[in-house]
């Protein structure tokens, strides 16, 4: 049952709906079933997670007998940026993810965002889908505030992610969606996966198997799941970046999640007008490439990969 | 007047962007001013450009303390201002949301390392600064709660109001936080423009840091002492909403007094022309702030009142 959780007027004949589509067992409910709630595109160039409440309806529809609990699917917290290619919210030109928890009183945004918050206060497990963004592209991975490993790492290791990293804590991320509800009791894991403005399938899918058996743990879902990868978890001090030292176009000559030693050619940043290679890029240490950059212009200080040690 | 590179990042394929500051006098780093953090911070740029003309006359006067110094710096984000966008050029993220900044970080942390680098030690940090919704203020010095803010030392700049308001998370990545964590003075100034110029609220910018300049006995400079400042803090403002979409056609400006029930804008159907909303006042009071936007969202917050039954 498609619901609207908040709704804004726009100036000329037109209503902003954030909406949410409900999906109950068919049994008549006891009033105790556990709810997981699916959101994403709070960023609107971050797609992968459209792929995802698609094909995790289409899966419970295809055995709905089996459902046990109450699934919310939130496809769109912000629907002007999805519809305009637009990371923020247009006309404000803010990061949707730094207004929450929000305020009743306040602006259209975060008014949406006290709405948002509201809404989902009280599931049993928030999934927050990211897409990273056009720049770079990212291993499907669960990112957790060490404020609340105790709570989100037994969670997200149901997620079928390939990595779990385990950061420390930033005042400034105390604006997100993530952090304010997880300081309320409602547990939420962030996942960032693939790359900006892009679906990718396989990383869908695979995080669909893993929300199964999450909803499993939960007693949300009573069919078969698959048994979900065992993820490395890492934290900060194993994390190590690489940043361009120089403007150019790079060019990688390694593939995304693959191990590299340390020395290893990583790629290069060129420079179309002279011909020239403006610096070569290497490993400084042994370890896995889980991201890599995509978009290829870069200045000084564009990222271009993370390692883990 | 010295003018000193601060920060410099090559491009592939665009002349290199260079962050400058000007220099007056010498000895102690007194006072540090920063314009444009944003690529349409147009009238913060103006305003800088007026401080350098003065300061520079000053300077050839001998009218800068021996001992003190001012440094200016109009703009630390011109990549930004020659494309007309707000935020940086390529990732859109805001200089402003990096500080202190990382040298060895994304490119906007090293901007904003680069600049915090050579701002960090002025006892003295004055930021011309912008909301991200677009309106009016009246023209104020603002500090954020951080127990290091100095209201008596705002009176100095003879503004009509000192405005103080709670620090949000977000807020502890700005210039003005971080200076405050770091020791330094620092106000941000509002005035009532941003993307474009107004002669006479730059002017009023202009004389309330010469006239801060001036108490703080750095410069010698004859100028109009402005008002005594009114205290507000960020909660006692009252806030007037719309709950309708639609034209935004404004009756009452920025310093207007009013009384509760005064008609302070209608909300007019965009296609039949119909006033289907009339935003009223809640209070007596003067208008702090307004938004000027033709047509606006439900839920905007229109109008932001000082409560007062003072209205002279």
């Amino acid at each position: 049952m498609v619901q609207t959780i908040a709704s804004i007027g726009l100036p000329i004949d037109e209503t902003l709906k954030i909406q949410k589509n409900r999906l109950v067992p068919h049994n008549q409910l006891k009033g105790n079933e556990k709810r997981i709630s699916i959101v994403t595109g709070t960023h609107g160039d971050e797609l992968e997670g459209q792929y995802v409440c698609y094909e995790l309806q289409r899966r419970i529809r295809e055995n709905y007998d089996f459902l046990t609990g109450i699934v919310d699917i939130y496809p769109a917290l912000n629907p002007l940026g999805i519809d305009s290619i637009t990371r923020g919210i247009p006309g404000f030109d803010l990061d949707m993810n730094r207004l929450f928890p929000g305020s009743e009183n306040g602006s259209m945004p975060e008014y949406i965002a006290s709405r948002i918050t509201e809404d989902l206060s009280g599931s049993a497990a928030v999934i927050d889908i990211h897409a990273s963004n056009i720049f770079l592209q990212e291993i499907p991975q669960v990112r957790i505030n060490e404020f609340s490993k105790e709570t989100l790492v037994p969670l997200a290791k149901k997620l079928n992610v390939d990595y779990i990293w385990i950061h420390s804590a930033a005042t400034v991320l105390e604006s997100t969606l993530a952090y304010s509800l997880n300081i309320i009791g409602t547990p939420t894991l962030v996942v960032e996966m693939g790359v900006g403005m892009r679906i990718t399938k396989k990383y869908g899918d695979q995080l669909v198997d893993g929300i199964f058996a999450l909803m499993k743990e939960l007693g949300i879902w009573s069919g078969e799941v698959s048994e979900p990868k065992e993820p490395i978890i890492s934290e900060d001090g194993e994390v190590s970046f690489i940043n361009a030292g120089s403007s150019g176009v790079f060019v990688p000559s390694i593939q995304h999640w693959k191990n590299v030693r340390k020395g290893d050619h990583i790629g290069d940043i060129l420079n179309p007008l002279t011909g020239g290679i403006s610096e070569t890029i290497n490993a400084e240490t042994d370890g896995i490439v889980f991201t890599l950059r995509e978009y290829p212009i870069v200045s000084e200080g564009s990222l271009i990969a993370r390692i883990l040690s | 007047m010295e003018e000193k590179i601060l920060f410099e990042l090559d491009s592939l394929y665009r002349d290199n962007m260079r962050i400058k500051g000007y220099c007056f006098g010498g000895g102690e780093h007194s006072v540090c001013v920063v314009g444009a953090a944003r690529g349409n911070e147009v009238q913060q740029v103006y305003i800088c450009s007026k401080l350098i003309s003065i300061l520079e006359q000053l300077e050839s006067q001998g009218k800068i303390k021996n001992g003190k110094s001012v440094m200016i710096i109009p703009s630390i984000n011109p990549y930004s201002m020659n494309i007309g966008k707000r935020f940086w050029s390529t990732d859109n993220t805001d200089i402003n949301r990096m500080f202190p900044g990382y040298d060895l970080g994304e490119t906007t942390q090293r901007i904003a390392g680069g600049v915090f680098r050579n701002v960090s030690d002025f006892k003295i940090g004055i930021q011309f600064a912008s909301f991200y919704m677009q309106g009016s203020f009246i023209p104020h010095v603002r500090m954020m709660k951080t127990n290091f803010e100095d209201i008596e030392l705002a009176k100095d700049f003879g503004l009509p109001y000192i405005f103080r308001r709670e620090a949000r998370p977000y807020d502890t990545t700005t210039l003005n936080y971080n200076w405050q964590i770091w020791e330094t003075k620092a106000f941000s100034i509002y005035t009532n423009a941003t993307d474009c110029i107004d002669s006479e609220s730059a002017s009023e910018a202009v004389n309330a840091v010469l006239s801060f300049l001036n108490k703080q006995d750095i410069i010698e400079y004859n100028c109009h002492e402005g008002y005594i400042s009114k205290f507000i803090e960020g909660q006692e403002l009252v806030n007037v909403k719309t709950s309708t979409a639609g034209f935004f056609i404004r009756r009452a400006s920025v310093n207007a007094k009013v009384r509760q029930g005064d008609l302070l804008a209608e909300i007019v159907d965009p296609y039949s022309g119909k006033v289907i909303d009339s935003i009223c006042s809640p209070v007596n009071g003067i208008v702090f702030f307004h938004a000027d936007q033709p047509v606006i969202y439900s839920h905007t917050p229109l109008y932001r009142m000082i409560p007062t039954d003072d209205l002279g």
